[in-house]
């Protein structure tokens, strides 16, 4: 393909790009999935966004789909893409690792209900994805396996904990993949790496096959090129399933109907909070201020409001999130699966050398911070005031989006920071979660588009914040502010 | 709330882990400043505020009860650390 003199290889494009290639018979599947496993082959070295590649099994199924098309089979609109999973979704016969030794090798027996989803599309596995142990971090640093670089700057993070989803969509290294955001770990990463990610509305992507960390705030979302795609991969995966019995059972929209060039009249509010708290890097506000001129500009009604719970987001999460991870993260214990110490004398002792053997630094820390917030003395100190401080966050948004159609602000405090710069100091590490974690806590839609780059040439993201199930608005802002910016277009050069 | 050695080392003991004694001075200074963070929760009157566990009105899902297929025996016992006639091997329990 050609484009202003420069050959575009396949792996760089968009899944509607590679879409209209493989309907005009200009590429076939197979050469796009060989596309993408070069550039792997070229640039996995220096970002290291895979724990696993699945080569040979790929191309299988690049040949497959191709099959179907040749035939004049219909196959779906994400028919034939090379995509990637967060090591964290369970693929039947693939390795699951979580980035910890404990699930080191971890062989599901089933698939994750979005992994059925999206191979009942035709979509090509290339592999699983690094992230931070059991997602627990911002950084990816804290995978067991190895580090990943942010392809913008080899130096800096891809952000965390879905690091190895944004890093692979951002150097091309697959179409679109998903991660999965507890407590901003879709959309700090995206804004980080310079690509939209999506937190979906709680309950509207099913968790079943997700390794559980809290599963309260837990959900699967697509990090993608551009919002186009986003909605198309949300059309694939989104629905009912009667295997999460957290599952919403309501009709979900075509979300490529919400591809609507237009903000006219929109409301949108702005925490003043958000823009004008403390720690926040100054090229970060520049950035998201410049975009609500754009939104503006466009015919949107832009204002400021209050949004005063924000500053007692963290800790609540923290709680919260620590408390429920103890709980999901006590079945392991070295005895149906997962990691079996050698050395133990009884089997009180198999459960806690294995445990202790089996995880690392920061899920033993979480554990522990969750254990101490549920156990006997202290449970109505921390985890039920964290749960009722959750209603005055939920409360807030309510009565926010009484007067707005969506609430807009900044994703990070800052853009990437350097490898090992904050790794030493686990609660600097938490507050730059301040942006992202009211979204979970109060089970929004919180979507992430580019919308601008510091003085260092790293990406800055935007964060559009919904309605319960109104990702529709979110896709109609984001798109609006794509077709209106260049932002998007542009890709890391590694 | 003060965090001691003493409290690390009976969450550790609750929580199912052996702490090395480097774990247990770190996590002692590191779990303080944690809590004493959080405690800021403490500045907000909550009283007469309802928790919320979940974001959703959730309600039990029930089933009928199906016989349906299940998952292999034999692929299930694949990921076991120690495994013996078909079943999963642990140390003995009862003398």
């Amino acid at each position: 393909m050609n484009s202003g003199g420069r050959i575009v290889e396949l792996f760089e494009l968009t899944a509607h790009e590679l879409k209209d290639l493989l309907n005009n018979k200009k590429a076939s599947a197979v050469e796009i999935t060989q596309s993408v496993l070069d550039r792997i082959q070229n640039v996995e070295e220096k970002v290291g966004s895979y724990i696993t590649v699945c080569k040979d099994e790929a191309l299988n199924r690049a040949k497959a789909v191709q099959e179907k098309i040749d035939k004049g089979e219909s196959i779906s609109l994400l028919g034939g893409i090379p995509m990637a999973l967060k090591d964290n979704i369970c693929t039947e016969g693939v390795k699951t690792t979580c980035a910890s030794n404990m699930l080191n090798n971890f062989i599901p027996p089933y698939n994750a209900t979005v992994a059925k989803k999206l191979y009942e599309a035709d979509t090509v596995l290339v592999g699983k994805l690094n992230l931070d142990e059991f997602a627990m971090g911002g950084s990816t640093e804290n995978s067991y396996f190895k580090k990943t670089c942010n392809p913008w700057d080899l130096e800096r993070v891809p952000g965390g904990s879905s690091g190895g989803s944004a890093a692979c969509v951002a150097a091309g290294e697959a179409v679109f993949a998903l991660g999965s955001d507890t407590g901003g770990s879709i959309r700090q990463p995206a804004s980080f790496c310079g690509v939209v990610g999506l937190k979906p509305t709680y309950g509207s992507i099913s968790r079943y096959g997700l390794v559980a960390f809290a599963s309260s705030l837990d959900q699967i979302g697509p990090l993608t090129k551009d919002v186009t795609d986003c909605a198309l991969v949300m059309n694939a995966i989104c629905g009912h399933d009667p295997m999460d019995s957290t599952s919403i059972n309501s009709g979900y929209p075509d979300f490529t109907k919400a591809l609507i060039n237009d903000v006219k009249g929109m409301k949108i509010g702005i925490p003043k909070e958000y823009l004008h708290g403390e720690g926040l890097n100054s090229e970060v506000k520049n950035a998201v201020i410049n975009a609500v001129e754009v939104l503006k500009k466009l015919g949107a009604e832009c204002e400021e409001f209050s949004l005063p719970i924000t500053e007692y987001a963290i800790p609540a999460y923290y709680i919260i999130s620590s408390a429920e991870a103890s709980s999901n993260l006590a079945r392991y214990d070295g005895v149906k699966y997962g990691y079996r110490a050698e050395k133990f004398t009884d089997l009180l002792d198999l459960y806690k050398q294995s445990r202790s053997e089996g995880f690392g630094t920061e899920v033993k820390r979480r554990i522990m911070l969750g254990t101490y917030a549920l156990s006997s003395g202290y449970y109505d100190a921390y985890y039920k005031k964290a749960l009722q401080v959750r209603t005055l966050i939920k409360n807030g948004f309510d009565e926010a989006f009484s007067k707005y159609d969506l609430v807009l602000g900044p994703t990070a405090p800052s853009t990437a920071y350097k490898i090992g710069e904050k790794i030493d100091d686990p609660l600097e590490m938490y507050l730059g979660d301040i942006f992202t974690v009211s979204v979970n806590i109060a089970g929004l839609p919180g979507l992430v588009v580019p919308c601008g780059f510091d003085s260092n040439k790293l990406p800055i993201g935007l964060q559009l914040i919904g309605k319960p199930l109104d990702e529709s608005t979110l896709i109609r802002v984001g798109y609006t502010f794509e077709q209106n910016t260049e932002y998007h277009k542009l890709r890391a050069k590694i | 709330m003060k965090i001691t050695r003493e409290t690390i080392e009976h969450v550790a003991q609750l929580a199912r882990l052996n702490l090395t004694e480097a774990e247990i001075v770190k996590l002692t200074s590191e779990m303080g400043n944690i809590i004493s963070y959080v405690d800021k929760l403490n500045e907000l009157d909550t009283s007469d505020i309802q928790p919320t566990a979940h974001v959703m009105p959730l309600k039990n899902v029930f089933r009928d009860d199906e016989v349906k297929e299940s998952f292999d025996r034999e692929k299930l016992l694949a990921n076991a650390p120690s495994k013996e006639n078909g079943c999963v091997k642990v140390p003995k329990v009862v003398e």
